[in-house]
């Protein structure tokens, strides 16, 4: 009844059940947390604006991104990926979301930042819509905690329009 | 005699009947967990609710061997997050997380391309030769919830089977040892 083997399964079941109550508590107290980040984008330039050989508008731009996320920092928080998605609407697509740049923020000194930056990643288009097209800016961003759930917002920014010529 | 042989009557019926209750909670261990997994695969809509990240593609966010918990909701997929895909000629599903989508105007119909956060390039090299896009049937579910180091156990025991046999048997032997 009380040989080692009982006691030290005893003992293991406990420790297991306090830690997955201890996640669990780490988990909801992010809830508490209200977060009130802000962010502002600037298209400074247009790089480039082409069409590709297979049809497909392409554009590169450089960004001017300032923003504090710093309030979204909790001691549950492992890091925050951040990005910056264009987002339009075109006759054939409903939605069209593309990632423009990104980036991850391991701790909440780095969460306040100013870049400038072209896109990292290329602004194609699915067809040949982006002359003269209007789209949003939108900043999305991602808290992957420790342990427990995972949570997602954006702010929406002012738009900007494409010039009606490709350069 | 007669003594004698009853009571052995009594060692051996005895017997049989521990043999018979230790077969059953073995039996019910078994059917419960696989009741969970069952259980949590109708809640999160997901054929597998649970997977183990094997690659360091999601570092520093996921490293190998962390859980993910999925959910499989018809809310339409958007750039950002992070889902777990099947790519057609390949077994294992790959966790990434999306950075482009195109939904169509009429049928709603998804484009997907996705990137693991800690690559260099997108996932066209991953994909299916000439595949440019991800479409809906491909992808398994979202990540919703993590649990660090907890998948070491599954990685453990599928690379060094010998381990997995070897605490099979163990657990077995207590099960049916146990006297309590």
């Amino acid at each position: 009844m009380h040989s080692f083997g009982y006691r030290a399964n005893a003992v293991l079941t406990f420790a297991v059940t306090i830690l997955a109550v201890i996640c669990t508590i780490a988990s909801i107290s992010d809830n508490f947390n209200s977060a009130t980040p802000t962010a502002e984008v600037q298209v400074s330039n247009i790089n480039w604006f082409q069409k590709q050989p297979n049809g497909d508008d392409v554009v590169g731009l450089t960004l001017n991104i300032s923003a504090n996320l710093q309030s979204l920092f909790t001691w549950n928080t492992k890091q925050v990926f951040v990005f910056l998605a264009a987002e339009y609407e075109t006759p054939q697509n409903s939605l069209n979301q593309v990632s423009l740049w990104d980036g991850i923020i391991p701790a909440k000194e780095h969460a306040k930042f100013v870049i400038q930056t072209t896109n990292k990643y290329h602004f194609t288009d699915q067809g040949s819509n982006l002359r003269g097209k209007e789209f949003n800016l939108t900043l999305h961003w991602h808290v992957m905690p420790k342990t427990g759930k995972m949570s997602a917002n954006r702010i929406v920014m002012t738009g900007y329009r494409l010039p009606d010529k490709y350069r | 005699m007669g003594y004698i042989g009853e009571t052995i009557d009594s060692i051996k019926s005895i017997q049989i009947r521990q043999l018979i209750t230790q077969g059953v909670s073995l039996g019910m261990i078994v059917t419960s967990a696989l009741i969970i997994w069952k259980a949590l695969m109708c809640f999160t809509g997901s054929e597998s609710p649970v997977v183990v990240v094997l690659s360091g593609s999601m570092e520093p966010g996921f490293k190998r061997g962390d859980i993910l918990f999925l959910h499989m909701s018809n809310d339409p997929i958007r750039a950002g997050e992070i889902v777990v895909f099947n790519v057609d000629g390949r077994e294992i599903p790959i966790v990434h997380r999306v950075i482009k989508v195109h939904e169509r105007q009429e049928t709603g119909e998804v484009d997907v391309l996705t990137k693991g956060d800690n690559n260099f390039g997108d996932d066209r090299l991953l994909y299916a030769q000439g595949q440019l896009w991800l479409q809906r049937h491909h992808i398994m579910g979202r990540a919703v919830g993590f649990l660090p180091y907890v998948g070491w156990v599954t990685i453990i025991m599928t690379e060094k089977p010998i381990i997995k046999y070897v605490l099979i048997g163990a657990l077995g032997l207590l099960v049916i040892t146990s006297k309590d």
